[in-house]
């Protein structure tokens, strides 16, 4: 479970509960057969809503295909039935597995596309399948009656049995969404949709993750799916395929609440009543009335409140209470630092590093080394390839040739997470934050990110905290920092991960005076524990001060090395750093 | 006499290839200009085609202002003035919605506003497609004319192997080409097109530049949208359409933009004109049914296997 998430499952749950049972007294109450089915669809879509919202909402993966899976199970539910004589309830769960399979079929491709060209590759999949159902001559699918066992065949004679099924279908989505929320799970995917670099910097995951959303949102959309065909007894690949389909997951959600186990429900509720009554009522003089319904309505929610109703609602009427600060004794928990290694010894060896983007060499043959438990600074004027050599090191950018050996382990070819799970921090020239999420949050996950257990990574976080000086600020979101608080963030997110050697990219870029010297301050006190540093800097004060050795690179190659006194009275260095005419001009 | 058989379907294939595929050019031009070079994630891309069709049909038949000029010339006559139509269309449709979520408000937020763009025009698609159920019904339509029907045979080349060039399909083909050169022309030279490449490439400092970029969104936008529905109204005269058509071809359109390379008009229209051609003979080897998919599985080849290089700027600066 994430911090503090107990209190808000139980409210969740009990809020469950309460609401199951209305909707269920409610729908007793309606006798029109119409309506009793508009009452069964408002959970079904709902449900489908959950599910995309698993995936799009938390984990930021914008799909507009997830018809492919409600069109999996409603297919898989009708087929099995028609060839098989399988009951529908065994029928949905198979359909479940079919779109878990399915899922992991798309993903492995789709998730190599980032945002837009996700969001549109995903699009093209159930239409694909559409026509190829239609070539295969599936065109129109009745589900056959079996009047002799109804029940055995989720077949009654009385509509409302059919509520109940899709309110109990809508408790186990609900319950798996609040479970996927209040675990490391949710963290992860909404670390992915607010910054997914530096969710992977901090040693998720990310391409994991998303599979298992998919996956997991993938079998909630075809359970929704199996069951819609069981209510309609009918199904068309347009019906279940179609693009009106996957806009319906897209549409309550938005218009309810992205990431809010809420939000699906919400919007079904308002939307599903609305579109399907309009086009009950007006469908034989404006057939598209329903679609027309769905698309004002979510531009207008996106115009005035983008993140849906139940976050503007929250904000509105139930603004949340400070937070309350961090428990004493809360870092106690954090796991016990190994034996820190002998002071001086060799801690990473870099060979030969090299990389080229077309004809430019961006890093050329770069050697260095650096010693457990030193301030090892890297400096050089701009476009010297430093950044280039940090995203070498870990795992952003992959080297043409050379090796990079941290205690005995290559750290090349390794993705971003693996490399942070050697034990290497990252910190960013930009801040990479997840700026909704609470600064606490924002370090655990560096800790879940080094596979830390729930009470380990929440006693690493705030141990880290501590250490960083933020422990005050942990209950604040991260969007409202200053920047050297972010920066420090950043570095406590590193240090939750239990981090040996930190890589931090222009750690000081952009602070006063004062407030380099607090961040410098961190850092002196993190070597001093045992913390090795490579440092990228520019203010040649600061690294006079803290720097133990220097790296100047140049032109991608190593220009000098050696003790900060040394170095920057280097002939070469001085001319990188300011020209021919002046080196001569010293000279003279 | 197979071998007939085959060479005549192949270089009917071929012939038709080229023809629908300068058309699907165009059309991708359309798209490239408010995706490739303004970046902006256009959904309804294919509505705005849908449009087109539907413009140039009201034009055309029945008591249509251009029924004067006759079934031989109104059609494309009113293919060409779906453009400015559609134009104004397109250009309300930014000002009042499209703006809100793209251009200056979104640039250096975390998705450059993507996430916003594809939702909002997301609605504008669900609005046209069902409201164009509503004002135009159901029942598959085209603009009628007799070129349809006929044909400019070439042959027989081999044995008795002919090439049927269909004169509507032809002219529509040609309309294309001297639209997109038009475009190109003015785009490349004139100051227009100039302060609309420029606002649209860096919207920061055109302004610092005096361009106004609002405007210069705008009228891109509408020439983005004018552009497709001019292509659309060339297709209508060969193809039936209903309110619906419009999502067949925003893939395709994707397509040939993603295949083109972003930001290049040229690259927009060979790679529509590469998708079309590739779609016509693909009909030498799969049933009609599966032609359809078959689009989407090329779509998704395109984009899986080039997900960087092609697509201009893709790595992220950490």
């Amino acid at each position: 479970m994430r911090y503090g998430s107990a209190p808000r499952l139980r409210r969740d749950l009990i809020t469950l509960v309460i609401v199951s049972v209305l909707y269920l007294g409610a729908s007793l109450f309606v006798t029109n057969s119409y309506y009793q089915l508009i009452m069964t669809l408002v959970p079904v879509w709902a449900v489908f809503g959950v599910s995309w919202n698993i995936l799009s909402g938390y984990g930021g993966q914008l799909s507009f295909g997830h018809a492919s899976f409600f069109g999996i199970g409603a297919y898989t539910v009708t087929l099995a039935l028609v060839y098989w004589n399988l009951t529908p309830w065994l029928g949905i769960p198979l359909g479940m597995i079919v779109a878990g399979l399915a899922a992991i079929l798309i993903g492995l491709p789709t998730f190599r596309l980032r945002g837009h060209y996700f969001a549109l590759a995903m699009l093209a999949y159930p239409l694909a399948i559409l026509y190829f159902l239609q070539y295969l001559g599936f065109q129109e699918m009745s589900l056959p009656m079996h009047r002799e066992h109804p029940t055995a065949f989720l077949e009654f004679t009385n509509p409302h049995y059919y509520t109940v099924v899709a309110v109990g279908l809508l408790i186990v989505a609900v319950f798996v969404c609040m479970v996927v929320e209040n675990s490391r799970f949710g963290l992860a995917l909404l670390a992915i949709r607010q910054n997914e670099l530096a969710a992977e910097a901090a040693g998720i995951n990310t391409r994991l993750w998303k599979m298992r959303a998919l996956v997991v949102s993938g079998m909630i959309a075809a359970s929704a799916g199996g069951f819609y065909a069981c209510v309609l007894l009918v199904v068309t690949p347009d019906s279940v395929f179609g693009m009106l389909v996957s806009a319906q997951a897209v549409v309550v959600t938005l218009f309810g609440g992205v990431a809010s186990v809420w939000g699906p429900v919400i919007g079904a509720a308002i939307l599903v009543p609305l579109a399907e009554s309009l086009n009950a009522e007006l469908g034989n003089i404006l057939p598209g009335i329903q679609g027309v319904v769905y698309g004002v309505a979510i531009i207008g929610i996106m115009l005035a409140s983008p993140d849906g109703l139940f976050w503007t609602i929250r904000d509105r009427f139930f603004r949340p209470r400070a937070p309350a600060p961090l428990p004493v004794g809360l870092a106690a928990g954090a796991p016990k630092a190994g034996e820190a290694r002998g002071r001086g010894s060799l801690l990473l060896k870099v060979e030969g590093l090299s990389r080229s983007f077309g004809g430019l060499r961006a890093v050329s043959g770069v050697s260095f080394e650096v010693n457990a438990g030193e301030i090892l600074g890297i400096i050089g004027p701009n476009g010297a390839g430093k950044t280039t050599l940090f995203n070498l090191l870990n795992g952003v950018l992959a080297a043409d040739e050379g090796s990079a050996v941290l205690s005995g382990q290559s750290m090349l070819g390794r993705k971003v997470h693996g490399v942070c799970r050697m034990g290497v921090g990252r910190t960013f020239q930009v801040v990479r934050s997840f700026p909704r999420l609470p600064v606490l949050d924002n370090v655990i996950i560096g800790a879940y990110g080094a596979g830390l257990a729930d009470a380990e990574a929440i006693g690493a976080a705030a141990h880290a905290l501590e250490r960083a000086g933020l422990s005050g600020l942990a209950g604040v979101a991260a969007g409202q920092l200053t920047n050297k608080q972010l920066r420090l963030m950043e570095l406590a997110r590193a240090l939750a991960g239990g981090a040996r050697l930190l890589l931090l990219d222009e750690t000081l870029a952009g602070l006063g005076r004062e407030e380099c010297d607090d961040v410098l301050d961190v850092l002196t006190r993190l070597r001093n524990e045992g913390t090795t540093v490579v440092i990228i800097e520019h203010t040649m004060h600061a690294m006079m001060r803290i720097a133990d050795r220097f790296v100047v690179l140049d032109h991608g190659r190593v220009l000098a090395s050696g003790l900060p006194r040394d170095v920057v009275e280097d002939r070469s260095v001085i001319e990188a750093y300011l020209g021919k005419k002046w080196a001569a001009r010293q000279d003279a | 006499m197979d071998l007939e058989v085959l060479i005549e379907n192949v270089l009917n294939a071929l012939a038709a290839g080229i023809t629908i595929g300068c058309i699907y050019g165009l059309m991708c031009i359309g798209l490239g200009l408010i995706f490739g070079i303004m970046r902006i994630v256009n959904f309804a891309q294919g509505e705005l085609l849908m449009l087109g069709m539907f413009a140039s049909l009201y034009l055309v038949t029945g008591g249509g202002v251009l029924a004067f000029l006759g079934p031989y010339i109104a059609p494309f006559v009113g293919a060409l003035l779906a453009g400015p139509i559609v134009f104004a269309f397109g250009a309300l449709l930014h000002k009042f919605l499209i703006a809100r979520v793209s251009g200056l408000r979104t640039t250096g937020s975390i998705d450059e506003g993507h996430f916003g763009q594809l939702v909002v025009t997301l609605g504008i698609s669900l609005i046209l497609q069902n409201g164009g159920l509503i004002l135009f019904g159901s029942t598959p339509m085209t603009v009628r004319t007799p070129l349809a029907s006929s044909a400019i045979e070439i042959g027989p080349i081999y044995g008795d192997a002919t090439v049927f060039l269909n004169k509507a399909r032809l002219i529509a083909c040609a309309v294309a080409i001297i639209t997109a050169i038009t475009l190109y022309l003015v785009l490349e030279y004139t100051r227009l097109g100039k302060a609309l490449r420029a606002a649209a490439d860096n919207p920061t400092a055109a302004t610092y530049m005096g361009i106004d970029t609002d405007k210069a969104y705008r009228i891109a936008f509408g020439l983005g949208s004018g552009i497709t529905a001019i292509a659309g109204g060339l297709m209508a005269t060969y193809l039936s359409f209903g309110p619906f058509i419009g999502l067949d071809y925003v893939i395709i359109m994707y397509s040939g933009v993603v295949l083109g390379g972003m930001g290049s008009i040229l690259g927009a229209f060979w790679g529509g004109l590469t998708v079309g051609f590739v779609q016509q003979c693909s009909a030498l080897v799969l049933p009609p049914q599966l032609q359809n998919a078959a689009i989407f599985v090329v779509f998704l080849m395109i984009i899986l296997l080039r997900p960087q290089g092609l697509f201009g700027r893709s790595a992220e600066r950490a």
